[in-house]
Formats: structure tokens, C-alpha cells, sequence
């Protein structure tokens, strides 16, 4: 594991903001009916996505549920593309046809978000099959909510992969609630790193890992990274991050399931402010550097949105191709 | 090369050798395909002949199977998986339906699925209601996955060498009563039978009868019994439910202008559903009888022989049907 | 040809409804059975389905409308048809040409309560059961205008110019299949006509094979006059078209006979006397009244009843050849006015100096050979009308009487030819037992 370096961090901080403006503007977006379906928002857990991924080699593979949009503006596809898939347009990551839901980028390994719970898991699985059969080295990082440790994908993927030994981190982010069902309402343990004592035992099959605080960019990546190598070098682990969404499961949740009072308490042990924190305590006369920073990310957003409202509307001949390769 | 009688579990045998031997990428996954060589024996010797990275024996855990062999798809491997029969696909439908047929499309063409998912299908063995249908229609109903459903061996080598070397997933639905049926079979390695092609397994003027998989056994009877009153069927074998190639029914049944559909199926929602629409669509003003349905009985099916004989199609039931279409 | 929709009664005490909404636009293709409308009565708000089914061609009502029962409400029809004017809605079946005729199938006007729509010469007709029955009729009646045949045989027979109604089905149940048209003989097979509903298309004359035209001096060649095969065109159709059936029954003319003899010992005038036939149809249209459904014109699909009561009568010609005179409202017009006129428009029929008027609008037929001595025989049915009837000469004729002597009376017998699509033997046969009575009671002829 690479010592992150100052360039690094700022770096990291602005996929955090990046992130956070991104879908703020989003929200917006979908309240004026730009963006229509599901709009799963990943505010507050901007820490776990961006520090697992940093902790990934280019060759390694990214795979994840529905909340995707900070999982793919951290493993560096265009926001602009991201923002055209999030308006349904053709230079859209998946030519519009995936939307917020399925966005995707074969180039950067990073093989999509998935809309059914638990469903891309067996996925990750195969994925991390192909890696091992062709001795290519390479590590499949698969993010899920707490949700879908309690659905029947989740036990026949971590359990395959532990009988043929897969390369694969399973990260749980653990935002505590499935929907409007809390972790304990859910779920029998509610130490969810747990689950993988039923996958392993003295060293063999699954490697029950750490249970981090997801709210801190760098303790995600240094313990992910230690799991990445771990996963390269014997096979699965799963890792607990635990965090917090700030908004509600998607938009228009009631939010019936948890107080106003618990929510702000997370927005102010909040993943950015506590990085910001750290790097201006860290490094003399960063502030300004910050401010930069956060201005350019609201630039950036801005460019994306006008990029994607540029973009045409995908076709009658979008509609019906790659169905089938021809 | 002079074509040699096998069996359709020697063809499917031969067609997994061989395109194992052609291509790296291809391998084996499922219940039982490795140690005990296949609970239809059509793997046994793969485990010596491969070992164990290439012939891969799997938990009973349908999902993981099903998705898992996507997923190695997507990144660039050839898996051929198992599912023991067509009746546990159900816990593979997710993985199969939303997966395997749409990712292709959901990310704009961003990933291709090289799958064959093998299987077997179809009633008379006494297994009870959860291990006889034939459910192949309910897979062909999306977009995005072929359906293969050969009758003979020299189909079912074909159609599996074609089905791996394809990049689109591909559901291979295999008789279970069916496999020691034999025919001749090419031994060239690049035997290969096109995707979406049905074809006319025999000639005859006066009614067709378009059916598939162990339709064509039956039908195959039902004709030779109605050759004997003087009525000729022309036998069309749809060989894939997708693509469905509907051509050659459309040219018989413009010289026959009688249509039986003959399948498993149940009987709502089938292949014949479908025949008859897009009959009534195209041919209209070629009918000169309605399209009849030969299909298993619209219960579950049963244990005991007798009357799980009554619920499927038979060589009996089709002369009936035909000579109602026929008839005068 | 449009139609209406009508406000459906939907409860016993149900007078009218108010619309709510419709749920089907103008333009839009419905079926019989579809949901058009939400209305709300002074119970429920309830979906109203569709009477008939086409495309909406208008609406006549707007939400918030009170509507009455069975009044229109939306009008239904082929794709850009014409709708008739706001508030006139037209009979249903294709127009007859006297004003007076009435659409049974149209919907009761709207202003009019159910049940004053009926002629008050009906009398005690109850007017529900009389249009239930008439629907029922009508419905009924498509069935032997219908041809199984299997679509393939359908399109062999047009491009061979097949008449499918001369091809014997030997498919299941009956049907028309391709073999039967194949083995169909070329050379009998005259040209179909193509439309099958309605009984009026004009038909070629179909030949009969007969050989080559014989010549020589042994054989005359004439040419056959317009007004006979006219003649002969509308009798073939009538024969190819319509399924008759036949009720004979013999008449005591004895009392008839006397009164006409008295009736004319008072009238000097030869002109103005009376003759057996202008009994006879004021026999037939006093009959008639109570037989509304023999007073019906058949239009494919629908029926239009009558409620004048036109006879027309058939007149043997000097030159050969037939014609209808009509004598209108034979039920209603005194004898001996009939009398006058019926003896006049014969006579300019004969003369070829009839008026177009007076030939026309028939609405039951009568055909009397009683002149030419002949027992009795069947007549063919002049379409659209249901029935004609036929009769015989008034001869003596030994019967039994009512104390069981043997006596010597008149008897006359009369067959009515009725079309089987509009009515049925039990009716026939009632129809002619209230024409007897009549002729038997002469009497009540005068009343």
C-alpha cells in the first residue's frame, strides 16, 4: 500500500465534492423532471467509494448495486457522460439506455451498477473467476448495501467464491438501513462482517475482514487496500464500511424510518467536512487550495449538466440495437 | 467423411470435446459435471480428459451458477453451465433473464455474454409436478437470449458447437427421454448448424405440423400413421425458439393451408399461441382451417404413469388434431 | 351506416343520466362491450359500455348532461362517415323510401316515452316485448346470409368468379375448403356476387348449362323484354336469397260471396263494384294489423317495420309479364273507395299507363289466380317484403260441416309465402287463420 502522497489527498477530495455537487444537482434535476425513473443518492457515503477505489490497481475490477453514481465518478468515468446517461441521452455512459441505475465504463473496469438487490454478485463472482482461469491477477471490488447480505445471492456468491477461492473483496457499505429497514430489523447478526464466518474457518474459504468507519476516506483506503492484497494473493474477504446516506433511499423517500435529529448529526461528522478538517490541520495554507477545489467541481458539474442537455436523444435505431451481437 | 449414427448424448459429448479442445476459454460449470461425470453422463471422462479448472463442479446453487457464469462471460472466458434440469432454471431466472439477456444491452453494447447455459427438460419419467414441464417457451419470451431445443443428435452437435462459438447467451434445452435417440452425425470439427434456423424434417402436402425437441418424435409417429389414410404431413422442426425462424411455415403452409403445433408446452401462452397468431397474420387468406394445438394437458404434472400419459401430447392426440384440420 | 349510442336504462326506475365523463374520444375504434362512458344516476356512478361497436363519429352529449334514457348520445359509425344533422337521428338500416316507415332496431326518440312510439292503430301491442322480439328477429335473421368458408377458399372462389353459395362444404361442420372450391366445375360456376349481407345486390341471370342456342324451322328465337328479365332477376334472387316457407289452408267463401252479391245489387255503377280480390286484401291488411311482423321489410342486417299497410297486388299483363299495383292503406280505406281505385290502377297497368307512385311501396303482396281456375299454388316473395300470399279459386266443394252433415260449400284456399328470416312457421300459420276468420265473418271486412 502506497503512502498517499499531498497530490493524492486533493485528489481525493475532489472526487469527495465532485460527488456532492454532482448530485445535489441531480436532486435538482429530478425535481424538474430532467431526470426521470430512480435516483438512488450516495450523499454521506462519498468516504467508502472513493477510498476503496484508491485502494484498487487500473487493472482491478469495480462492480456495484443501484446507488452508482459516486462509484463511478470515483473510478473516473467523464461526469459528463455520467451526467448525459442521468438525462437519457446518447453521449450517456450506456448511450442513455441504462440510466441513473446502470451506468457503466468496459474501458476503466468498472462493470457497471445493477438495479436488482444482490444481483450483480454472482457477477463479481464471474468476473473473478475469469481473473483466476487466465492467471491475470486481477481483483474484483464489489461494494453492496447492508440489504443484500440478506438475500439469497448474497450466500451463494460469497460461498462460491470461497470454495474456489475468487479474488474478490466484498465491501458491504453498511448505511444501516435497507430502504426503511434498519440492520437490525433485517438482519440476524448485525455485525454484518460476521456473515463471512459461514464462508471460511482457519484460513480456508473466506477471510472474515475489518468493520471500518466509512465516514473516513483514509481508513477506507488503508484497509481496503490491505484487503485488495489480500484477495490477490489467497481469495475472498468481505470488509463491513460502516457509513450513512444523508438523503432519503431515493427521491421521494418519506423518510418515516428515522429522525431528523439522527441525520444531522451524521451531515456533521460528515465525510467531507471531516477530510477538509484533516487536510487543513494537515498541510499550512491548504484553505485556499480547498476553495479552489470546490470551485471547480461546481464548474465541472456545471459543464456536465450543459453537455448533457446538448445531448441528442438516442434514436429509433438506439432502441433496437445490441440486443444481440450482430 | 461418412456421417455416423450417435446418440444425442454422444453428439452433445462430442460437441463439448471438441470445442473445449478448439478454445481455451471454453469450460465447464455445474452440479455434477466433474466427478460424477454428469447426471446424464454427458461429461464423464471431461474431469480426466480437462481437470479441474476446465470442468468445474459447482454447489446446488442455482443463482450463483447462472449469474457467476454471466459474469465470466462478460469478462472474456466461454463458461458452458450446467443447470441439472430446465425446472431448478427458475432460481436462475433472475440471473438469466435480467442479466444474461440485458446487460448486453443496458450498457449500449459495452459487453458481450459468450454463455451457453446447457439443460434438460421435458415430462414422462414419473418425476412428479416440480421436475417434468417443459417451461422453454417462458425463456423465449425475452429479448436478448436464444433458445435452442434440438430433436436429433445431428442437430443437437450443430446447434452446441454454433451455440459456444456465438457471443450471445444462448439457453440449450435438451430432452431428457431423448438421449439415446441416434441419427447420423458429422465427425468435422467445424460442424456447425446456424443460429435461428428451423428446418423441414419431412415432406408432405396436405397439413403441417410445426413442433419441436420431443414434438418431433411424436409428430414423426402421428405422420406415419396418417400416411397410411392417405394424409401427408410436412414436419417442420423449429430447432430454436429464438430466433424463431417462422419461414419455413410460412412456405409449407401456403401449399398445405393446415397448421398443428406440436410441443410439451402447457398450453396458454405457447409456441403454438404464437404460430397461430402470426399465421392468421401474414397467411390469412391461406387458412383453410383453424390452426390446432397439440400441447400437455393445463395441470401440473402428476406421479402416477397412467394419468401423466394423459396429460402430455402423443403420436395419438396429433392424428386427431390433424384430422380435424384435415377432415371432412 | 351510422349509429347510435343511447343512453342505457340501468335500473328498473332508471329515467335519465347524468354524464360524467367519457372515456373514449371522437376518432377512437371501439368494440360492442367497451367501457365509453362513466354516468351517474341517482344511485351509482357506473361505467356504460358500448351498444355497438365502430369508431366514434360524434358525441351528442357533453359532461354534465342530463340525459334521458334510450336517448343518443354518441354516434358510431366507418371511419369518416358522415354523421346525419344535430337531432335527427336517422333509421339504422338503409333508408326504405317512405317517410312513414320505422327502423325498429333505431333507438325510441328521445322526447317520445317508451311506448308512445307505437302506432295507437296497435292497440294493446306491448311495445317492449314487440322490440325485444323484433331484435331477436333481426339477429337471428344473419345467420343463412353467412357462408362458411375457409378464408382460402373465400379468395380461390373470387379469383375463379365461384359463387360460394352454389359450393357443397365437405370441411368440419360444414365449411367451404379449399378442395371443395378447386373441384368446384369451372363452367357452372357463374359469377359471384361479392357482397353477401343484403339481399339487393343486382345478380347476373345464372345460366344453367344448356348447350348451344337451337335453330332451324322448327324453333322460334325471341328476345326476352326488359320487363321480363327484370322479372326474372328479382324472382332469382328472391329464390337464391330468401328461405321461404309455405302455409296453405282452405277458406269457407260461401258467406263472402253472398255479401259481395248483396254489396253490388246496390251499386249501379259497374265501375264502383266490388270484386272478390278487393275483399281479399282488405282481408289480408286487416290481418295484417295484428301480424305487424309480416308487415316488415328485410334489410340485411335490419328489419323496418311498417305501419301503413300497403298491398300490392299482382297484375297479370296482356302481353305477359307482372306488375304490382298498390293499394295504400288497404286496412284503413273503405271498400268501396279501394274498390274504384284498385280497378283503375289495374286497368292502366294493363294499358302500360301506370303511375310510378302507384306501383311502388308495397308492403305485403297479394297474388290472386282465383280468375285462372287453378286449386291453389305457392308464390315467390317480392323482397324486401316478408310474405305474399297466394290464392286459389273459390270452388264447390263438398265438406263436412259443423253437425257433421255433408254439405256443399265454397271453398277457397290461400297460402302465404313468408321469408324465414323474419318470421316462422307458427306465425304464418296464425296470420292465415285470423285471414280466414275474416273472410269467413265478412262482416268485419266492413267494420
Amino acid at each position: 500500500m502506497a503512502t498517499p502522497n499531498k497530490e493524492t489527498l486533493l485528489d481525493w477530495y475532489h472526487q469527495m465534492v465532485l460527488i456532492r455537487r454532482f448530485e445535489e444537482r441531480c436532486a435538482e434535476l429530478y425535481q424538474q423532471g430532467l431526470i426521470g425513473g430512480f435516483l438512488h443518492l450516495y450523499i454521506g457515503q462519498e468516504a467508502t467509494g472513493v477510498g476503496a477505489i484508491a485502494a484498487l490497481k487500473e487493472h482491478d475490477h469495480v462492480i456495484t448495486a443501484y446507488r452508482d453514481h459516486g462509484i463511478a465518478l470515483a473510478r473516473g468515468l467523464d461526469p459528463k457522460r455520467v451526467m448525459a446517461e442521468m438525462l437519457g441521452k446518447v453521449d450517456g455512459v450506456s448511450g442513455g439506455k441504462g440510466g441513473s441505475m446502470h451506468l457503466a465504463d468496459r474501458e476503466r473496469r468498472f462493470w457497471g451498477g445493477y438495479g436488482i438487490v444482490g444481483g450483480h454478485l454472482p457477477l463479481a463472482a464471474g468476473i473473478a473467476l475469469a481473473s483466476k482461469y487466465e492467471d491475470r491477477g486481477e481483483v474484483v471490488l464489489c461494494l453492496m448495501g447492508d440489504g443484500a447480505t440478506n438475500i439469497g445471492y448474497f450466500h451463494e456468491s460469497l460461498n462460491l467464491s470461497a470454495v474456489w477461492e475468487l479474488p474478490v473483496v466484498w465491501l458491504i457499505e453498511n448505511n444501516q438501513y435497507g430502504m426503511g429497514t434498519s440492520v437490525a430489523r433485517a438482519s440476524g447478526v448485525t455485525e454484518l462482517v460476521k456473515k463471512a464466518r459461514a464462508y471460511g474457518d482457519n484460513g480456508r474459504g473466506m477471510k472474515e475482514g475489518p468493520r471500518i468507519d466509512g465516514m473516513n476516506v483514509l481508513e477506507v483506503y488503508e484497509q481496503v487496500s490491505e484487503a485488495v492484497e489480500y484477495a490477490r494473493k489467497h481469495g475472498p474477504i468481505l470488509v463491513e464500511s460502516l457509513t450513512y446516506r444523508l438523503q432519503g433511499h431515493s427521491m421521494g423517500d418519506p423518510e418515516r424510518y428515522r429522525t431528523k435529529e439522527e441525520v444531522e448529526q451524521y451531515v456533521a461528522s460528515g465525510p467531507i467536512g471531516r477530510f477538509r478538517a484533516y487536510l487543513i490541520e494537515k498541510y499550512k495554507n491548504i484553505e485556499p487550495k480547498l476553495d479552489e477545489i470546490d470551485a471547480r467541481a461546481l464548474e465541472e458539474v456545471d459543464e456536465a449538466v450543459e453537455f448533457a442537455k446538448n445531448s441528442p436523444d438516442p434514436t429509433f435505431e438506439d432502441l433496437v440495437r445490441h440486443v444481440y451481437v450482430d | 467423411m461418412a456421417d455416423r449414427p450417435i446418440t444425442i448424448r454422444e453428439a452433445l459429448s462430442a460437441a463439448l470435446r471438441e470445442e473445449m479442445q478448439r478454445d481455451e476459454r471454453v469450460f465447464i460449470m455445474g452440479e455434477e459435471v466433474g466427478v460424477w461425470g454428469g447426471t446424464y453422463a454427458v461429461t464423464r471422462g471431461f474431469l480426466d480428459e480437462f481437470g479441474e479448472k476446465r470442468v468445474r463442479d459447482t454447489p446446488i446453487a442455482e443463482m450463483v451458477i447462472a449469474g457467476a457464469a454471466v459474469g465470466a462471460a462478460m469478462a472474456g472466458l466461454r463458461p458452458v453451465a450446467e443447470i441439472m434440469t430446465i425446472n431448478f432454471a427458475f432460481l436462475a431466472l433472475d440471473a438469466i433473464v435480467n442479466h444474461a439477456a440485458k446487460v448486453r444491452y443496458m450498457f449500449n453494447g459495452q459487453f458481450t455474454v459468450p454463455l451457453v447455459i446447457r439443460t434438460t427438460t421435458g415430462g414422462g419419467k414419473q418425476l412428479g409436478a416440480t421436475h417434468s414441464h417443459a417451461p422453454e417457451v417462458i425463456f423465449a419470451h425475452f429479448p436478448g437470449l436464444y433458445v435452442a431445443v434440438p430433436g436429433t443428435a445431428y442437430d443437437a452437435k450443430g446447434m452446441l458447437k454454433a451455440s459456444i462459438r456465438d457471443d450471445n447467451p444462448v439457453l440449450f434445452v435438451e430432452h431428457s427421454t431423448m438421449l439415446q435417440r441416434r441419427s447420423p452425425v458429422p465427425d468435422d470439427p467445424d460442424f456447425l448448424l446456424p443460429i435461428g434456423k428451423s428446418d423441414v424434417k419431412r415432406r408432405g402436402d396436405d397439413v403441417t405440423i410445426v413442433t419441436f425437441g420431443k414434438g418431433l418424435e411424436w409428430s414423426t409417429a402421428a405422420a406415419e400413421t396418417l400416411a397410411q389414410d392417405g394424409i401427408e404431413a410436412e414436419i417442420i422442426d423449429l430447432r430454436w425458439l429464438r430466433p424463431l425462424d417462422l419461414e419455413p411455415v410460412f412456405e409449407s403452409f401456403k401449399k398445405t393451408n393446415r397448421c398443428v403445433v406440436v410441443e410439451e408446452s402447457l398450453p396458454m401462452f405457447n409456441v403454438g399461441a404464437e404460430v397461430a397468431a402470426r399465421l392468421q397474420d401474414e397467411l390469412f387468406d391461406y387458412m383453410d382451417a383453424p390452426v390446432k394445438r397439440v400441447a400437455a394437458m393445463d395441470v401440473p404434472l402428476p406421479y402416477a404413469a397412467e394419468i401423466e400419459r394423459m396429460a402430455l401430447p402423443s403420436p395419438e392426440k396429433i392424428v386427431k388434431a390433424v384430422k380435424e384440420v384435415v377432415g371432412g | 351506416m351510422a349509429e347510435t349510442l343511447t343512453m342505457p336504462k340501468l335500473g328498473f326506475d332508471m329515467a335519465e343520466g347524468t354524464l360524467i365523463t367519457w372515456t373514449k374520444s371522437v376518432g377512437d375504434t371501439i368494440n360492442k362491450g367497451d367501457v365509453i362512458a362513466e354516468i351517474e344516476t341517482d344511485k351509482a356512478t357506473i361505467e356504460i359500455e358500448a351498444q355497438t361497436g365502430g369508431t366514434i363519429l360524434k358525441f351528442l352529449a357533453e359532461p354534465g348532461d342530463v340525459v334521458p334514457v334510450g336517448a343518443p348520445i354518441a354516434y358510431v359509425g366507418a371511419e369518416g362517415e358522415q354523421v346525419p344533422e344535430e337531432g335527427a337521428p336517422s333509421p339504422a338500416a338503409e333508408p326504405p323510401s317512405q317517410a312513414e316507415a320505422e327502423a325498429v332496431a333505431a333507438p325510441p326518440k328521445p322526447e317520445a316515452a317508451p311506448g308512445k312510439t307505437e302506432d295507437k292503430d296497435e292497440g294493446e301491442a306491448r311495445p317492449e316485448y314487440a322490440e325485444a322480439k323484433a331484435e331477436a328477429e333481426a339477429e337471428g335473421a344473419e345467420e343463412p346470409a353467412f357462408i362458411k368458408a375457409s378464408p382460402i377458399a373465400r379468395r380461390i372462389a373470387e379469383e375463379r368468379g365461384i359463387d360460394l353459395r352454389r359450393v357443397k362444404g365437405t370441411g368440419p361442420g360444414g365449411r367451404i375448403v379449399k378442395r371443395d372450391v378447386e373441384e368446384f366445375p369451372l363452367e357452372e360456376a357463374p359469377a359471384a356476387p361479392v357482397k353477401e349481407a343484403a339481399p339487393a345486390p343486382s345478380v347476373e341471370l345464372p345460366q344453367p348449362s344448356v348447350g348451344e342456342l337451337p335453330s332451324g324451322p322448327d324453333v322460334e328465337i325471341i328476345e326476352i323484354s326488359r320487363l321480363r328479365k327484370r322479372i326474372g332477376q328479382r324472382m332469382v334472387e328472391s329464390k337464391l336469397y330468401v328461405p321461404h316457407f309455405y302455409v296453405t289452408t282452405a277458406i269457407d267463401v260461401t258467406a263472402l260471396l253472398e255479401l259481395r252479391k248483396q254489396l253490388n245489387e246496390s251499386i249501379t255503377d259497374e265501375a264502383r263494384k266490388i270484386s272478390v280480390n278487393d275483399l281479399i286484401v282488405k282481408g289480408a291488411a286487416l290481418a295484417l294489423r295484428e301480424f305487424p311482423n309480416l308487415n316488415t321489410h328485410f334489410y340485411g342486417d335490419r328489419l323496418v317495420r311498417h305501419k301503413r299497410i300497403h298491398i300490392g297486388i299482382a297484375v297479370a299483363l296482356p302481353d305477359g309479364g307482372l306488375m304490382n299495383v298498390v293499394a295504400r292503406d288497404a286496412d284503413k280505406t273503405a271498400l268501396g273507395t279501394m274498390a274504384v281505385q284498385n280497378r283503375e290502377m289495374i286497368a292502366r297497368a294493363r294499358e302500360g299507363k301506370v303511375r310510378a307512385e302507384e306501383v311502388e311501396g308495397s308492403t305485403f303482396s297479394v297474388s290472386n289466380l282465383g280468375p285462372y281456375d287453378v286449386d291453389h299454388f305457392a308464390a315467390i316473395i317480392n323482397p324486401p317484403e316478408a310474405a305474399i300470399l297466394a290464392i286459389g279459386a273459390a270452388r264447390k266443394t263438398p265438406v263436412v260441416l259443423e253437425d257433421d252433415t255433408v254439405g256443399v260449400r265454397m271453398i277457397m284456399k290461400a297460402t302465404v309465402s313468408v321469408d324465414h328470416r323474419v318470421s316462422d312457421g307458427a306465425e304464418g300459420a296464425e296470420f292465415l287463420k285470423l285471414f280466414k276468420e275474416l273472410l269467413e265473418n265478412p262482416m268485419r271486412l266492413l267494420m
